[in-house]
């Protein structure tokens, strides 16, 4: 492809996205200044000033940025540098920002930050600026400027519940369909839809219908083989992904949530547990709770990662044979800095895989996959950008020299498919339930043997 | 007011003026910050954790412990250094000791002059290094403003004139007199500008450490 012979090595800024020109164009100085002024006075507090208030503009934040260094450490990247071009000019003008600053202001915040709260874990106070910039994301909504494809997926969420347009009756048949593929493997299996009491509710993004459902034919026979009382939600609220969250429509953001909690609390499961994605369990587990009051999610949630951990280390999955080639693993922000869940990660490969290499850095330094934080999800437009700027990921993917990728995370997944593509890499990403389904032993679990 | 007297004011009254505003004012700003979390953000207060934020705050005062400050070893060392001299020197210096003997009839252990000459050059040094970090190096200069350029003069300016004034090396008098002024000055800024990093660093801290550690399960440097 012409792509790859001929790489661009600096991001363009001067990409145009219509979603952002249109909403630019409805804008007046009044409007802008009214809005910026709303969001900050009324939408923000005590953090926000001490954030400001106490940032010594010593920059040790810079090194922690995929961003700064795939960009050879040019200061606009740098986490400070990115909220002095954004939050730091909204605040400095007292709203009367330009329309062309504007149009800047959105590039940085969606497509140059995976709000991946890195920089929170090299800054010596722990100033958090994914928060800083994700505020700016909310100003940007409410201005009506957020980039086009994005926001098309929160539409899709706001009118249907789900992030891909997914009807009610496209969710029920697809998972029919793969319900019976799987039975010509298990004649017995089933996708329990609404099943009530069962222990747990399995939930996805809406992708996997969409475009993946093979995924779901896997998880199928997981779940089957380890007789375990599951069920998912034929109804609204079986797709946990959020990009609300990303684009500061924080009213969406947090019906999205409440609608997964309620299909769970509907159906009286013990538990959710939750496919390998790891911006969905950001919003099931840490944010959407909050927009509705709760400390902690109103029902347990877990990820894939903890369930199958706990299906192969109680026996309840067998494995048969390991997997051969050499493999890496990238720890997705969402599970390792969002829950600390990258040791199981190590321990789950060591039961899956027979040779494993470390990428460095790892656990919670690893650097964001470049699509997190909804960066990916901007689009077409962006993606010469989002290559450009994720140089660094892609040399620590090839420092490993593995053959197979595991990325636990759909974002990541096919943010690090992107990257490799791009940088010539052959390397094979992979979720751990493809792994778990290739490796097991495809025998039903008898408990108390 | 003849010279005598403006030199027994600024090394009697405004000393203790200088403390007493201080204080008050840091003991007023945190409680401000309080009442203003509470008032705002008052979640904050409900996934704050004694441990984990106990734990942040002392994995980030453990010299190299963070990876943040063993990716910038040679950063980190001067800014350790400056940060523990700023506190060790003026309080454990002899003249500083002395006064308060004098006014006060208080009185603690000291460093001797050479040890406390040779710390203040090193205290100028830190702060020269700052500036010229701030300079020199594109991502520090890129969101620099002057007022922190200022704000380094004003933390520097106690130590290059009692540097100054120990050596009696030009005009005494006057540069004795700067050097109360500077420190009282500083003092008194505290509060008010950010100096005030040094009250608040440990509340993001705790907070950031908890959110960390607390609900998310995983270290924070
Ligand atoms: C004990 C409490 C304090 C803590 C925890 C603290 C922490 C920090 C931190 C984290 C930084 C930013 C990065 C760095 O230089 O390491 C910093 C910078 C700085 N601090 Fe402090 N600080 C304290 C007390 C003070 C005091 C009392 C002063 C002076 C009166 C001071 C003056 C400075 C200066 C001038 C800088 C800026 C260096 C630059 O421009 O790069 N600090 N401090
Ligand atoms: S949150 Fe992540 S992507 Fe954003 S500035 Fe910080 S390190 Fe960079
Ligand atoms: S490391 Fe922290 S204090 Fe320093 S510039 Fe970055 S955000 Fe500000």
């Amino acid at each position: 492809m012409q792509e790859t012979s001929t790489k661009d090595s600096e991001t363009d800024t001067k990409v145009i996205d219509e979603g952002v020109e249109k909403g630019l164009k409805g804008l007046t100085p009044e409007k802008i200044e009214l809005v910026i002024n709303q969001v900050l006075k009324n939408e923000t507090g005590a953090r926000l000033k001490l954030y400001i208030d106490t940032c010594m503009r010593c920059s040790l934040c810079a090194d922690a940025c995929s961003f700064f260094l795939s960009n050879d450490r040019a200061p606009e990247f740098s986490p400070a540098g990115k909220v002095k071009q954004t939050l730091h000019e909204m605040i400095r003008l007292k709203g009367k920002v330009s329309k062309d600053t504007l149009r800047n202001i959105v590039r940085i915040a969606h497509t140059e930050c995976n709000v991946c709260k890195r920089c929170s874990m090299y800054c010596p106070f722990g100033i958090d600026i994914a928060y800083m910039i994700l505020l700016v994301r909310r100003i940007c909504h409410k201005l009506e400027i957020t980039p086009l494809y994005i926001q098309d997926t929160v539409n899709s969420h706001a009118a249907t519940m789900n992030q891909m347009w997914v009807k009610e009756d496209e969710w029920i048949d697809t998972l029919q369909w793969q319900e019976e593929d799987a039975r010509e493997e298990f004649e017995n299996l089933r996708i329990p839809l609404d099943k009530d009491g069962a222990d747990i509710m399995y939930s996805v993004i809406a992708p996997e219908p969409k475009f993946q459902a093979g995924l779901i034919y896997q998880s199928a026979v997981i779940h089957h083989a380890a007789d375990i009382n599951w069920t998912m939600p034929s109804f609204p609220g079986w797709d946990n992904s959020n990009m609300a969250m990303f684009t500061g429509d924080y009213e969406i953001s947090g019906r999205i949530a409440k609608a997964h909690y309620e299909a769970a609390t509907k159906l009286h499961v013990k538990k959710i547990v939750m496919g390998e994605c790891g911006h969905a369990f950001r919003s099931v587990f840490d944010v959407g709770n909050r927009w509705m009051g709760w400390a902690m999610p109103p029902v347990d949630v877990i990820h894939a990662i903890e369930f199958y951990h706990y299906l192969l280390t109680s026996g309840r999955i067998k494995i048969k044979d390991k997997f051969k080639e050499t493999v890496t693993l990238h720890d997705p922000c969402n599970i390792s800095r969002g829950r600390g869940l990258h040791d199981k990660a190590r321990e789950l490969v060591d039961m899956l895989c027979e040779s494993f290499i470390e990428m460095t850095p790892n656990k919670e330094h690893n650097y964001c996959c470049g699509a997190g934080g909804g960066a990916i999800n901007c689009g077409p437009p962006w993606k010469i950008n989002r290559m450009v700027n994720n140089r660094e990921k892609a040399d620590q993917i090839k420092r490993t020299g593995a053959k197979v990728l595991i990325a636990p995370c759909h974002n990541c997944h096919s943010g690090l498919e992107d990257i490799l593509h791009y940088y010539d890499q052959d390397m094979e990403v992979k979720f751990f339930g493809d792994l778990i389904f290739n490796a097991m032993d495809k025998t039903i679990y008898k408990g108390g043997e | 007011m003849n010279m005598h007297t403006f030199i027994d004011f600024i090394m009697g009254e405004m000393v203790i003026v200088s403390f007493v505003i201080f204080i008050a004012g840091t003991c007023g700003r945190l409680l401000w910050t309080f009442i203003h979390i509470n008032k705002t953000e008052n979640f904050i207060f409900s996934y704050l954790s004694f441990k984990y934020s106990l734990r942040s705050i002392l994995a980030w005062l453990t010299p190299f412990l963070p990876v943040s400050s063993r990716k910038k070893p040679f950063f980190y060392s001067i800014s350790y250094t400056f940060h523990i001299l700023l506190f060790i020197v003026p309080i454990f210096l002899l003249s500083h000791i002395t006064l308060f003997e004098e006014y006060l009839n208080w009185s603690w252990i000291s460093i001797n002059d050479t040890s406390a000459d040779i710390l203040t050059i090193i205290v100028i040094l830190c702060t020269l290094f700052f500036v010229t970090r701030r300079v020199v190096v594109k991502e520090v200069k890129y969101i620099t403003r002057t007022s922190d350029f200022v704000f380094i003069i004003i933390a520097s300016l106690p130590f290059i004139t009692g540097f100054l004034a120990y050596h009696q090396l030009f005009a005494y008098k006057i540069i004795m007199i700067a050097h109360v002024i500077s420190g009282e000055i500083m003092l008194i800024l505290i509060p008010f500008t950010r100096f005030f990093h040094m009250f608040i660093a440990p509340i993001i801290r705790a907070y950031t450490g908890s959110e960390f550690g607390n609900v998310r399960g995983a270290k924070d440097w």
